[in-house]
């Protein structure tokens, strides 16, 4: 018989992790580049990897501390939106969604590549990285603590702490400025990109300061995501960039908490979903493999975002009024 | 004549670290596992053979001792690549077997022995004039066989605005439908393929009448258009291996022997793929340029609403260019399982970015421009090898691609008020 207790509260324990913390984080980026300003960004995984890779290259090869390793992969994402923006942003918008998604394969291969190997660990990844930002946790106790099915130990509660403190500084921050001239420029710019230039406003400028701080959003979700795991290149494929966008579109693309709300209820669900579909197939109930369950639900996402974009392409919180991409 | 000759048989274990280190060993103090090798040739020791061990942990040189023997202490027990400089062996020994690379794991014990096989012959050093031919004519194969998917995708850009990001699995569909009826039900080859570049044809009328069509009439933006594809190719893709599986699977005849015509050495199946591609891209051109229903396609890709003025049936010109679009799709998906060889679940998604690459260069919605944009990334892809590592191959298209946008940004035959 399927333990339903054990399935429902490993779907809780997703609510709070830090990988749904950083997917809820890269979301809100792109939902500065796409729901904000309308740039199609499809290079979020790029971003992600530069994060993961500037932070644990330079406290592995380098032995930067904590804060330049976090520096090190902020720069790195500034100068990758100039070298993407610079081409693209005079451009049609798919010119810029094609660009962004081969550079995030250029980034990912060159992390893959054994050519760069004693760097970049090849295939492998790298590991070991986590010991600076572990001595800087407050926590100390023995064994696991927590309520109800979050039950962590303090290694993993100054992970989520962490996490969630930087999304919640992230969004009160994108809160702030799209009330601010600033925001509403941007906002222009998705309406109407003719009328704003006609106002006198440097539209280029603004979309690359867009593109720069929502790839920066991308680049501290991927130090988050590499705190629970190891950084391996296949994680940052362009499939993780879909991901984001299926997560952006449930909550909402133009929104502050949209991409907060669709990442608990993403990873909630597809944990549920997989939790079921592993424990069903154990008791005979499916007859597949437990390979098959797991592409199951890829191919659930899969469906889900061509479901949301056609029947509801402002998400869960969004306001039909605020999209430019339903035209 | 090449005398097999087993190279090393085992080497003596050494227990303690009290050994003393030689000039051919490395790190055996170090170190708690030592891999070893001895090399000799017909029973003589070869002295100065350079060996070269990498692997996590490790990148080190070790040169034979006058005994023939080298050593190297590794830190993990974990796989190590071991390879021979074959420049190093006397004149007219080769390594015969298994090439000069080797990789080593260890077993039950500490130590580990690698062997290579030497034995008399010359070593075949290609040219480099010999490689760069061999490296076009690869390259003009791959750019054809891009080709092909690449004119359906800038057709369907063309007509209707989508950036279709599931063409990546119109291409993976032609090659597993051969698969499904070639292997698992046995065809003969030339019928599989036909199955197969019907159905594909049938997927992309299906997919226009059953998905994009009603979408269109909706009134839905190219954006959502192309999300909506995105989301199509995720669960397309995932549907395959989920009824595949992740291996790679060989159709009937991958891989025979190859021809040498000269310097350019082909199979047979590379000259046929060429052929083909060759063929039906002349068959393309023939039917944009001279038939009815292809003059209607490029007036409905210059302007649909002029073209739906002048008395097109809009709907019936999108629909063949679907039809047509995913059998050329799935013809490029066969020539692709040949050429990389292999049929996985995810061979299209491998070459989607390579096929975008391909029409944007040429100038997104040209048929012509996709054409030429797909000889370039398929050359530059094979040439791009001569002084990049293997793994890094698609890597030089892609950034070719940012780098003409830069310069160029509506493509080779694209025309400037196109981009906006």
């Amino acid at each position: 018989m399927i333990d339903w207790g054990q399935v429902f509260s490993n779907a809780a324990v997703e609510l709070i992790s830090p990988t749904t913390a950083a997917y809820a984080l890269a979301a809100l980026g792109l939902a500065i580049h796409f729901g904000y300003t309308g740039l199609l960004n499809f290079g979020q995984a790029g971003f992600m990897a530069l994060g993961a890779y500037g932070y644990a290259i330079s406290i592995l090869t380098f032995g930067f501390p904590v804060w330049g390793a976090v520096l090190v992969g902020i720069g790195a994402s500034v100068i990758f939106a100039l070298i993407l923006g610079v081409p693209t942003l005079r451009l049609r918008a798919d010119y810029l969604a094609i660009v962004t998604i081969a550079a995030a394969e250029i980034v990912r291969l060159l992390f893959t590549t054994n050519t760069f190997v004693a760097v970049t660990g090849s295939a492998n990844g790298l590991s070991e990285y986590k010991d600076g930002f572990r001595a800087l946790n407050p926590l100390h106790f023995e064994g696991t603590a927590g309520f109800g099915p979050w039950q962590h130990s303090a290694d993993d509660w100054w992970v989520i702490i962490v996490s969630w403190t930087v999304v919640a500084l992230a969004c009160l921050f994108t809160w702030s400025l799209m009330r601010s001239p600033w925001g509403r420029v941007l906002k222009g710019i998705r309406e109407d990109e003719d009328a704003v230039r006609a106002l006198g406003k440097n539209v280029y400028s603004y979309k690359m300061q867009s593109l720069i701080l929502g790839g920066v959003f991308g680049t501290l979700a991927g130090m988050i995501f590499i705190m629970p795991r190891a950084v391996i290149p296949a994680h940052y494929a362009t499939s993780l960039t879909f991901f984001i966008y299926a997560i952006l579109l449930l909550g909402g693309a133009a929104t502050i908490l949209g991409p907060v709300v669709g990442s608990m209820l993403f990873w909630v669900l597809l944990s549920f979903f997989s939790g079921f579909v592993a424990r069903a197939v154990e008791v005979g109930w499916l007859p597949i493999s437990q390979v098959q369950g797991g592409q199951l639900r890829f191919i659930l996402v899969g469906v889900a975002i061509m479901l949301i974009v056609i029947f509801r392409p402002q998400g869960l919180l969004g306001n039909k009024k605020e999209l430019a991409f339903v035209k | 004549m090449a005398v097999m000759l087993l190279v090393a048989l085992t080497v003596a274990l050494f227990a303690g670290g009290a050994t003393p280190a030689h000039a051919d060993d490395v790190d055996v103090d170090k170190y708690d596992y030592v891999l070893a090798g001895n090399v000799t040739f017909n029973g003589t020791p070869l002295d100065g053979v350079l060996i070269t061990v990498t692997g996590p942990g490790t990148d080190t040189e070790v040169k034979t001792g006058a005994d023939g023997k080298w050593r190297v202490g590794v830190p993990e027990k974990a796989s190590y690549t071991v390879t021979l400089d074959e420049d190093t062996l006397p004149e007219g020994v080769v390594v015969t077997k298994g090439g000069n690379t080797m990789t080593a794991e260890f077993g039950l014990t500490k130590t580990k022995s690698v062997n290579f096989f030497l034995g008399e012959g010359t070593r075949v050093t290609v040219s480099f004039f010999d490689q760069l031919i061999n490296r076009v004519a690869n390259g003009l194969n791959f750019g054809l066989l891009l080709a092909l998917a690449a004119i359906g995708l800038s057709l369907i850009y063309g007509t209707t605005g989508l950036s279709n990001f599931a063409h990546s699995e119109l291409i993976t569909f032609g090659a597993l439908m051969t698969l499904v009826f070639a292997v698992n039900l046995a065809l003969p080859v030339w019928l599989a393929i036909l199955i197969a570049l019907v159905l594909s044809a049938a997927l992309g009328w299906t997919l226009d009448a059953a998905l994009w069509k009603p979408l269109r009439k909706r009134g839905v933006g190219v954006i959502q258009l192309m999300i909506v594809s995105i989301g199509l190719a995720l669960a397309m893709r995932y549907t395959y291996q989920f009824f595949v599986g992740g291996a790679t699977r060989q159709l009937p005849g991958a891989s025979p022997a190859k021809l040498q015509l000269g310097p350019l050495s082909l199979s047979w199946i590379d000259l046929t793929s060429m052929a083909i591609s060759v063929v039906v891209l002349l068959g393309v051109a023939y039917f944009l340029l001279r038939t009815r229903i292809g003059k209607a396609t490029r007036a409905v890709s210059d302007n649909p609403s002029l073209a739906s003025a002048s008395g097109i049936d809009v709907d019936f010109v999108i629909r063949v260019v679907w039809v047509i679009g995913a059998a050329l799709a799935g013809l490029s998906g066969i020539l692709w399982a040949y050429f990389r060889p292999g049929v996985s679940w995810d061979m299209g998604f491998q070459i989607l970015l390579l096929v975008f690459a391909a029409v944007v260069l040429g100038g997104l919605g040209t048929a012509f421009g996709a054409l030429v944009g797909s000889i370039i990334v398929g050359l530059f892809v094979e040439l791009s090898t001569l002084v990049l590592p293997p793994d890094m191959k698609f890597v030089g298209a892609l950034v070719v691609l940012i780098v003409v946008l830069l310069v160029r940004p509506q493509g080779i035959l694209g025309r400037k008020e196109r981009i906006g």
